[in-house]
């Protein structure tokens, strides 16, 4: 199943666990540690966001550790930024079309 | 150009809804005209250098509007929007789906709603746009062109610079 980025961010959870790995790379009991859920809970976050691909894990000895996709990140936010610049565009043409029929009318 | 017109723009991933709250330097009449007349909507809908035609529009409860976005190079991407709420200067509501050239609609769509009020000669309009499906939220701008999308960045950066 494709997992979709939104459904990925819409959990506050998941949220807080962007939030933290950002700074660093951790593992899941140290992410866990930072919220009063299990170990198992942070998993299953944790999993969501690997299928999103916004997350990656490394093996570091016996430990895995969670970093950020950061171009994943930077990609939504440019879909966000792309969508809003196309709405902008509509209305300063709309503000044309307006003035135009406020000419119109005098 | 007013600058101090409100423009408001959110996504809620979770609820699945784009939240669009804008303002508009001219009467509540006009505005209401430019969203609901096919032959204003198609001056002002296509973000330049696309533009848009609108094959055939019937504008009450259960009516259609069929229409196209026109790439610079010709290329036609059809959508079929139905009304299915009008209360005349005040709100509309309709379904919009993507479409191919016989009418033929690729569901699910997206819900769209557009209430309008006036306050000392400025019109606000809030639109609020709701995905059934996250998938189809995240690919609405797989219309536009790989070009399309650079430009929309590319005029951003230049309004960046200008500042």
């Amino acid at each position: 199943m494709r997992r979709d980025i939104f459904q990925a961010i819409a959990d506050p959870t998941r949220r807080a666990i962007i939030a933290l790995i950002a700074i660093q790379a951790m593992t899941p009991n140290a992410i866990a540690e930072n919220f009063h859920t299990s170990r198992q809970a942070v998993s299953k976050h944790l999993k969501v966001l690997t299928e999103c691909a916004l997350v990656r894990q490394e093996q570091k000895g016996r430990e895995i550790y969670y970093s950020l996709e950061l171009n994943k990140m930077k990609e939504f936010d440019k879909w966000l930024n792309q969508y809003r610049k196309l709405w902008e565009t509509r209305f300063t043409q709309l503000d044309t079309v307006l003035s135009k029929l406020k000419k119109q009318k005098k | 150009m007013n600058n101090n017109l409100l423009f408001d723009f959110t996504v809620d991933k979770a609820a699945h809804t784009v939240t669009i709250t804008r303002e508009f330097d001219a009467p509540l009449s006009l505005v209401w005209d430019a969203f609901t007349k096919a032959e204003l909507i198609d001056q002002w809908i296509a973000p330049h250098p696309y533009t848009a035609k609108t094959k055939y529009q019937d504008f009450k409860v259960g009516g259609k509007r069929f229409y196209a976005m026109i790439s610079p190079d010709g290329k036609e991407s059809w959508a079929i929007q139905e009304y299915t709420s009008i209360t005349p200067k005040t709100n509309f509501k309709m379904y919009n789906a993507f479409a191919d050239e016989d009418e033929n609609p690729q569901l699910p769509g997206s819900e769209w709603d557009h209430t309008f009020s006036e306050e000392l000669a400025t019109t606000k309009v809030f639109i609020t746009i709701f995905n059934e499906s996250l998938q189809r939220m995240e690919g609405l701008l797989e219309g536009f062109s790989q070009g399309m999308r650079m430009a929309l960045e590319n005029l951003e950066n230049l309004l960046e610079n200008l500042k």
